[in-house]
C-alpha cells in the first residue's frame, strides 16, 4: 500500500494540518510531515472531514437495476464524499432473509468504492404482519444492526413493539418510516395551503407525528432504542425534543432536501418534487435546521432514491417518489448548516459521520482523524460554487430537484481505507 | 380599429354638415333604386358601419314613412387575415326578426378600401340567409381595391395614396363627426 | 389571452370579462340557421380524454364542430400508467399527427399543466377538468351564467360580477369545480362563500378568497347564486358524513330551504345531479334552477375560449406584411 499526504488541511474546519496516510490507516496527524514516498494532496483551504457515513441509501439491487446498482450507488456514494452506506431493505426480493443481506454485501465489497452495510427488513416482504428474520440477518455474514421497512410503515403496535424487543438481543436499532397508513392514503404532498389549491391527496403531518410520538413511548415501555427515518415536520422535532428529555433512546435523521426545499415548489407540479415524506412549509424547514443544530436530529441522511427518467417524466399521480441525494447531500448541508451559522465543520462530521456510524455500529468508520484510524476520509472545497448538472452524477439516475441550481462546496477527494476513490472531484 | 399613429396636419375632407348630406343623398339614393324601399335591410358592419346604418335607417323613415330594419353584421370570424394576427374581440351580429332571406340587404360601412371587409360580410352574409340581392353602401370610397367589388352607394370618392390614412370620426363613438385624410408617420 | 387554459386562477378581470363577452356573441350563432362559424377552419383539435365525461366531451366537441374545428376525439380509458403508455407518448403522438389542439381531461391533478410546460409539445392545451385540481371551462360558463342572470344579458357586456354573493354548496375538497369558481369568481368581484360539512373542506382552505360556512340556513337568505356540488355516495364509505339522509337534511337544497332564497336568486349544478342527495327533484325542475341553461353556456364558453386561443396568430406580435392604415377594408 502507498502512502497519502494531505498537506494543509483543516481538520473537521479547525487548524491547519499535514495527515499522513500509510496503508490504510492515519499513520500521523500534525504540521510539515516529510512528503517522502507519499502522493501529495495539497489541500490549502479545504475541510478534511472523516468519510461520510449515509444511515438511509436505496441501491435498488437486486431488482430495479434500471435505476441504480450496487456499483453505480456507491461510485455515487463515494463521489458525495461518503465511505459507508447503509442500503434500504425495499429491493426486489426485500432483504428480509440472510440470503439477500448478504448479496448485497458482497455486492458493496466488489465495487470497492464504499461500505456498504445492508439494512435489513422488519417483516418479511415489509408487509408488517410478521418479523423477518432479524436474528439471522444479524449473524449472516452482512452482520445487519439497522432493520427497516422503510417506504412503509411498521404501523402495527404489536409488531413494532415486538421488533424494538426482540434486536435488543443483538444491540440492533429499528429504523422507522413514520407514516400512518390510513391517514395517507391517496397522499401526494404535504397537506397544507398549497395541496387544497393544486387538488393533490394531501400528506398531514400529524400522519407522521403520531407514529414518532406512538414509537418513542413503546421504546421507552420495553427500553429500546429507536431510530426515526427522515423526519419531515416541527411537531415531529418536538416530540423527538420531548422524548430525549425524558431520555428516551431515540435518534433522529433528516434528509437534505428536507433542510432546503418546500412544498411550494410542487406548483410546478414538476414530479422531480415528489418525495416521501412529502416537502414541508418554510416552517418546518427552519424547525430542521434548528433541531439537526441544536442536536434534537442525531443525522443527517439522504434518502438516495434513484428511478428511472420515465418514472418522473410524467404527470404528478402517476410519479414515484423520491430524489437522488448522495452526490448533493453535503452541499446542500453546508448552505443550510454551514453558510448560516447553525452549524460548524465539527458539526457537518458529528451529524454526517460519527454519529450515523455510531447509530448503525458501523465498524471502523465515523473515527476521529487521528493517527491510528482507519484512513476514511474526505477532503472538501468549501470555496467551490457550481450549478448541479444531473448529467455530471455518477448514479444511474438523474431525479434530483437541484438541476440548475447553484450550490457550495465540493468534495474533492474521498478516501476509503488508505484508497483514493475520488481524485480531484473525479472518480478514481 | 386604427393603430398607426398620424400626423396632427390630418385634415377634415367630410365636416358633420357633410356627412349629414352625403347620408341624405344616399337614403334618398336607395329609395330611388330600389324604387319605396319597403324590403330594404340594413346592415352596418362594426363598428362605425353600424351606426351609419342607424343613420341611414332614420332618414330612409323619414323618406318613406314606414319602418326600415336595421342591423349589424360582425365579419372577424370570416376574415382572411384572422391567422394573421392575435384573436380579436368580436363585434355584435344582429339580425332583425324577420331576417334577411328574399330582402334587399343594404350593407353599410364607413370606408371601402381594398374590398376584402365585404367579401368577408358577403361570406358571413351567407350564413345567415339568402337576400334578394346585396348592395353596399359607404361613406368613403377611398380606392386601391384588391377584389372585384364596388360599392352601389358612395358618400365621397377619395383618390388617396397607400401612405395616407382615412379616418371616420363619428359622433356615437367618437364624439364627433368627421373624415380625416392624413399621411401616415414613420414609426 | 394566454396560450393555454390550465387554472381559472390564471385569468385577469379583463381576460374573463372578454371571454364572457365573446361567448355572448357566439351564444347568438345558436339562434341562426347555420349554427356555423369559419373562424377555426383547417384547425385540428383534439379532445384528449382519460377520465370519462361524455357531457364535457360533447360540449366541447359542439363547439370545436360550430368554429368548423377539424375534431379527434381519444378516449383513453383509465389511467395512462394502466394502458402502459404514458401522456408524454399519447400527446407526442397527437402533435406528430398535426394537432393545433389539446383539450385534455385527466384524473390526475396537474396533468395539463404538465403537458403544457413539460416541453413535451408545442400546441396550445385547454384544461376539461383534472383530478380535484381545476376546471376552468367550467367557472366560465357559470359566470357566463350568472352575468346573464343577475346582470342581464345585454346589460352585462363588459360587465363582472362586482358584488354578487355567491354560494358554494357540498364536497368542496373533492371538488375542481369549487376551486375553479373560487378564483373566477372572485377575480369578477363576487363574494363567495363555501358551504360543507367541515370533513369536506380542505385544510388550507383558509387562503382561498372566500368565507366558509357550516350552515347553510344561515346563508341562503344572503344570496344571490347558489351552486349545489356533487355529492358522490361513495363518501359516505370514507366517513365524510354518516348517512346520506343526514346529508340531505343538513346541506340538501329541498323547497322549503330554496324559498329562504331571495327571490331573484337562481340555484345552479354543474350536473350530473344526485337528486334526492344534494337537490330535490321540486327544486331541479324549477324555473330557478338553470342546469340546462348552464350546459348551453358550456357550448358558448367553449368556442369563446377556443376562438380566442386558436382563432388568431401564435405570437402577439403583428405579423409581417399587414402594415396598412386601415385593417384592409
Amino acid at each position: 500500500m502507498s502512502k497519502i499526504l494531505i498537506r494543509g488541511a483543516q481538520v473537521l474546519g479547525g487548524d491547519v494540518q499535514d495527515v499522513l496516510i500509510d496503508g490504510e490507516t492515519i499513520a500521523e496527524v500534525g504540521t510539515g510531515l516529510s512528503a517522502e514516498g507519499a502522493t501529495v494532496i495539497e489541500a490549502e483551504g479545504q475541510i478534511l472531514l472523516p468519510g461520510l457515513v449515509d444511515l438511509h441509501t436505496h441501491l435498488r439491487e437486486p431488482g430495479r437495476e434500471d435505476s441504480e446498482t450496487v456499483l453505480t450507488g456507491t461510485r455515487a456514494a463515494a463521489s458525495g464524499g461518503y465511505t459507508a452506506v447503509f442500503a434500504m431493505a425495499n429491493t426486489h426480493p426485500v432483504a428480509d432473509t440472510a440470503g439477500v443481506v448478504e448479496q448485497v454485501y458482497r455486492l458493496g465489497k466488489e465495487s470497492g468504492y464504499c461500505d456498504v452495510q445492508p439494512i435489513g427488513a422488519v417483516t418479511v416482504g415489509l408487509e408488517g404482519k410478521k418479523l423477518a428474520e432479524l436474528g439471522a440477518m444479524h449473524d449472516s455474514a452482512a452482520g445487519v444492526t439497522v432493520f427497516s421497512d422503510d417506504g412503509k410503515c411498521v404501523d402495527d403496535a404489536v409488531i413494532m413493539r415486538r421488533a424494538l424487543e426482540y434486536v435488543k438481543a443483538f444491540d440492533g436499532v429499528v429504523a422507522q418510516h413514520a407514516q400512518e397508513p390510513r391517514l395517507t392514503e391517496g397522499a401526494q404532498m404535504n397537506e397544507g395551503i398549497v395541496s387544497a389549491e393544486l387538488g393533490l391527496g394531501g400528506w398531514p403531518a400529524v400522519a407522521e407525528e403520531s407514529i414518532i410520538a406512538r414509537d418513542v413511548l413503546l421504546a421507552e415501555h420495553v427500553g429500546s432504542r429507536v431510530h426515526i427515518c427522515h423526519l419531515s415536520t416541527a411537531g415531529s422535532v418536538e416530540i423527538v425534543r420531548w422524548a430525549k428529555s425524558r431520555g428516551i433512546d431515540v435518534t433522529a435523521e433528516v434528509t437534505p432536501h428536507h433542510l432546503l426545499l418546500t412544498d411550494e415548489l410542487v406548483r410546478s407540479y414538476n414530479p422531480v418534487y415528489k418525495v416521501n415524506p412529502p416537502l414541508r412549509t418554510e416552517k418546518d424547514v427552519l424547525a430542521l435546521r434548528e433541531a439537526l443544530a441544536d442536536g434534537t436530529i442525531d443525522i443527517v441522511a439522504t434518502d438516495h432514491a434513484p428511478h428511472p427518467h420515465e418514472d418522473k417524466d410524467c404527470e404528478w399521480a402517476a410519479a414515484a417518489m423520491g430524489m437522488v441525494g448522495l452526490e448533493t447531500a453535503l452541499s446542500v448541508v453546508q448552505q443550510t448548516m454551514v453558510e448560516t451559522g447553525l452549524l460548524d465543520w465539527a458539526g457537518v462530521a458529528d451529524r454526517m459521520s460519527f454519529a450515523p456510524a455510531r447509530i448503525g455500529r458501523a465498524k471502523g468508520h465515523g473515527r476521529p482523524v487521528s493517527a491510528g484510524e482507519p484512513a476514511n476520509l474526505t477532503l472538501v472545497d468549501p470555496a467551490y460554487r457550481g450549478v448541479v448538472d444531473p448529467a455530471d452524477f455518477a448514479s444511474r439516475s438523474r431525479n434530483t430537484p437541484y438541476e440548475g441550481r447553484e450550490l457550495p462546496g465540493r468534495v474533492t477527494h474521498t478516501i476509503l481505507r488508505g484508497r483514493a476513490t475520488v481524485v480531484d472531484g473525479k472518480l478514481a | 380599429m386604427d393603430t398607426q399613429q398620424h400626423n396632427d396636419d390630418a385634415r377634415p375632407v367630410l365636416e358633420a354638415p357633410d356627412i349629414a348630406r352625403v347620408l341624405t343623398r344616399i337614403a334618398h339614393e336607395i329609395v330611388e333604386r330600389a324604387k319605396g324601399a319597403d324590403d330594404v335591410v340594413l346592415l352596418g358592419i362594426p363598428t362605425r358601419g353600424v351606426f351609419l346604418a342607424r343613420r341611414l335607417a332614420e332618414k330612409l323613415e323619414s323618406i318613406t314613412g314606414a319602418k326600415i330594419p336595421v342591423g349589424s353584421l360582425d365579419i372577424t370570424m370570416y376574415r382572411d387575415d384572422l391567422r394573421l394576427k392575435p384573436a380579436r374581440a368580436l363585434g355584435r351580429t344582429e339580425i332583425p326578426a324577420d331576417g334577411v332571406d328574399g330582402r334587399l340587404v343594404v350593407l353599410v360601412d364607413d370606408v371601402l378600401f381594398s374590398g376584402r371587409t365585404i367579401r368577408a360580410a358577403l361570406d358571413a352574409l351567407g350564413d345567415i340567409g339568402r337576400p334578394r340581392a346585396v348592395q353596399l353602401a359607404v361613406l368613403v370610397d377611398r380606392g386601391h381595391r384588391e377584389l372585384p367589388i364596388r360599392a352601389d352607394y358612395v358618400g365621397k370618392n377619395l383618390p388617396t395614396s397607400l401612405r395616407e390614412t382615412v379616418k371616420v370620426q363619428l359622433a356615437e363613438e367618437d364624439g364627433r363627426d368627421t373624415v380625416l385624410l392624413g399621411s401616415q408617420t414613420a414609426s | 389571452m394566454m396560450r393555454h387554459l390550465i387554472s381559472a386562477a390564471d385569468l385577469t378581470r379583463d381576460d374573463a370579462v372578454l371571454i364572457l363577452d365573446t361567448a355572448e356573441e357566439m351564444a347568438r350563432v345558436a339562434d341562426r340557421p347555420i349554427k356555423k362559424l369559419p373562424a377555426l377552419r383547417g384547425r385540428t383539435i383534439c379532445n384528449l380524454f382519460f377520465e370519462d365525461s361524455t357531457r364535457t366531451r360533447i360540449s366541447f366537441e359542439a363547439a370545436e364542430k360550430r368554429l368548423s374545428a377539424d375534431v379527434i376525439n381519444f378516449a383513453a380509458k383509465g389511467s395512462s400508467v394502466s394502458k402502459g403508455e404514458s401522456l408524454k407518448d399519447t400527446a407526442q403522438t397527437l402533435e406528430a399527427m398535426g394537432v393545433d389542439a389539446v383539450v385534455i381531461r385527466h384524473g390526475a391533478s396537474g396533468a395539463p399543466y404538465r403537458l403544457a410546460t413539460s416541453g413535451w409539445i408545442d400546441a396550445p392545451v385547454v384544461n376539461a377538468g383534472d383530478g380535484t385540481h381545476q376546471h376552468p371551462t367550467q367557472a366560465l360558463l357559470d359566470a357566463f351564467t350568472m352575468r346573464r342572470r343577475l346582470v342581464g344579458r345585454d346589460a352585462g357586456l363588459g360587465k363582472d360580477l362586482n358584488g354578487r354573493r355567491i354560494t358554494i354548496v357540498g364536497d368542496v375538497l373533492h371538488s375542481r369545480v369549487a376551486r375553479s369558481n373560487v378564483d373566477l369568481l372572485h377575480t369578477l368581484g363576487a363574494e363567495v362563500t363555501l358551504v360543507a360539512p367541515p370533513t369536506l373542506v380542505p385544510v388550507g382552505v383558509e387562503t382561498w378568497p372566500c368565507e366558509i360556512s357550516y350552515d347553510l340556513d344561515r346563508v341562503l337568505p344572503k344570496s344571490d347564486a347558489v351552486m349545489m356540488l356533487r355529492v358522490q355516495r361513495e363518501r359516505m364509505n370514507a366517513a365524510f358524513f354518516p348517512t346520506e339522509r343526514e346529508y340531505s337534511r343538513r346541506y340538501g337544497l329541498d323547497g322549503d330551504r330554496m324559498a329562504k332564497m331571495p327571490e331573484h336568486a337562481i340555484v345552479m349544478h354543474p350536473g350530473p345531479m344526485v337528486r334526492g342527495m344534494e337537490i330535490t327533484a321540486e327544486v331541479a325542475d324549477s324555473d330557478r334552477c338553470t342546469v340546462i341553461e348552464q350546459v348551453a353556456n358550456g357550448v358558448s364558453i367553449r368556442m369563446a375560449v377556443l376562438y380566442l386561443l386558436l382563432g388568431g396568430n401564435d405570437s402577439a406580435a403583428p405579423a409581417p406584411g399587414t402594415t396598412r392604415t386601415e385593417e384592409n377594408k
